[in-house]
């Protein structure tokens, strides 16, 4: 084979497989909105977060504001203390309530705010006070048990 | 140092044993001294690139259909029996995240390592064996070249740097794959394929550990291709079975690198 034929598959080939790559980072991974830029970081307790796993979304309006950075046990008030990073570009009043919620019946689990009335804003290591816990199924399931019983306890009379 | 065969069938069967397994461990530390020899010898390629072109070639661009095919095909099959599977659980527009992660994450690297393995490892076991069995790296000594500088290295080199770029190909060719089938064939809504594809994608967690391990793979088979041509008997029966030991040995190095890989890359969560 001819020598600048040989280079120029070769530089062909090199050219594709970065072009792979830049596909792989880009069309099927999230380089384009993970790279944001810049977070601060808010705290939330939760009685019970679920299946909250880190790196979860955080939406506001279905919008995706940030991320899931850690969660932990918070031994004295016994509840789950999960670590936000919230894109610098969003702010949230004082008085937001953070929520985990869940993407369709079995889909994953995100926090969603709600903005508030507050006029002071959530800074860096704030605390979101309002809280609503992951809807358990077996919770939900033993309430509905529990008042079709008294309903029919109630007929019975 | 090795035990001559002579002695070998003197030996009870038991303590041959022995001596295989101390055999064994003779011929990993011969590996291990040549690959430290082939990068230690590596300045040539550097001095001259164009050694690594050629091999490049080679190693790379003529596995190239091979690895476009499979992962179009695998992509394909992926798609066929993701949505079969997750249409049952009313989640087929999750189709997207479950081929883009398995090809990502596992199938890309080690099925184009194994087609690479076969494909060019072999082709090198079998050029550096014949190489040696008519005498053209003892001729080379003679002329004061240092056939690893010469002829070790810069396959060595083209193996490592095809290893990544073919894996990337097959995984982006493997989602296009399962894009045809899932989206144009079946129809799966096109939006949720890729918006919940790049939700759950990670560039450092998936892509550049797929990458990573693309990497080590394409390391551990031209290692063992080279070594096994290298060490091969100088008779046509030697290269024959150094070929097939190249292709037996680095599919079983890929997939248990594969699994060590993985439980130290995705265990943690």
């Amino acid at each position: 084979m001819q020598r600048s034929m040989l280079d120029l598959w070769v530089g062909l080939f090199v050219v594709a497989g970065i072009v792979a790559l830049v596909i792989l980072a880009f069309k099927v991974g999230n380089m384009s909105s993970a790279g944001s830029g810049d977070t601060y970081e808010v705290t939330a307790n939760f009685d019970n977060i679920g299946g909250l796993k880190p790196r979860a979304a955080i939406k506001s309006a279905g919008v995706v504001v940030g991320r899931v950075k850690s969660i932990s046990f918070n031994n004295e008030r016994f509840t789950a203390r999960v670590l936000m990073a919230i894109e610098t570009q969003y702010k949230f009043p004082k008085d937001t309530t953070a929520s985990i919620l869940t993407a369709g019946l079995l889909g994953e689990q995100y926090i969603g705010l709600e903005g508030g009335g507050d006029d002071k804003m959530l800074g860096a290591g704030d605390n979101i006070r309002l809280t609503q816990s992951a809807v358990v199924l077996e919770k939900l399931i033993s309430q509905f048990l529990f008042d079709k019983a008294a309903e029919g306890g109630d007929a019975k009379k | 140092m090795q035990p001559s065969p002579a002695k070998h069938r003197a030996l009870p069967s038991v303590s041959r044993l022995g001596a295989n397994a101390i055999d064994n461990v003779l011929r990993l530390g011969y590996a291990a001294r040549f690959i430290g020899l082939t990068i230690a010898h590596s300045g040539t390629c550097l001095a001259r690139p164009r050694l690594v072109v050629r091999e490049l070639y080679y190693t790379g661009v003529l596995s190239l259909i091979i690895i476009l095919v499979s992962g179009l095909f695998v992509g394909m099959v992926l798609g066929l029996q993701g949505y079969q599977t997750l249409t049952t659980y009313g989640s087929e527009s999750a189709l997207g995240v479950l081929v883009a992660l398995s090809l990502v994450r596992e199938l890309g690297p080690v099925v184009s390592a194994l087609l690479f393995a076969s494909r060019a490892g072999s082709a090198m076991t079998a050029e550096i064996g014949l190489m040696k069995a008519t005498e053209q790296l003892s001729a080379m000594e003679m002329m004061a070249v240092d056939p690893i500088a010469r002829v070790v290295a810069p396959r060595f080199w083209a193996g490592v740097i095809s290893m990544p770029l073919l894996a990337a190909m097959f995984s982006a060719m493997g989602v296009f794959g399962g894009y045809v089938i899932g989206v144009v064939l079946i129809g799966v809504d096109e939006g949720s394929f890729w918006s919940q594809m790049q939700s759950a994608v990670d560039v450092r967690e998936d892509v550049l550990n797929g990458v990573i391990k693309s990497f080590v793979f394409g390391v551990a088979v031209t290692w063992i291709a080279l070594f096994e041509g290298y060490d091969a008997p100088p008779t046509a029966e030697g290269v024959s079975g150094a070929t097939t030991r190249t292709v037996v040995t680095s599919s079983l190095a890929i997939l248990a690198l594969d699994f060590i890989l993985t439980s130290f890359m995705f265990s943690a969560a």
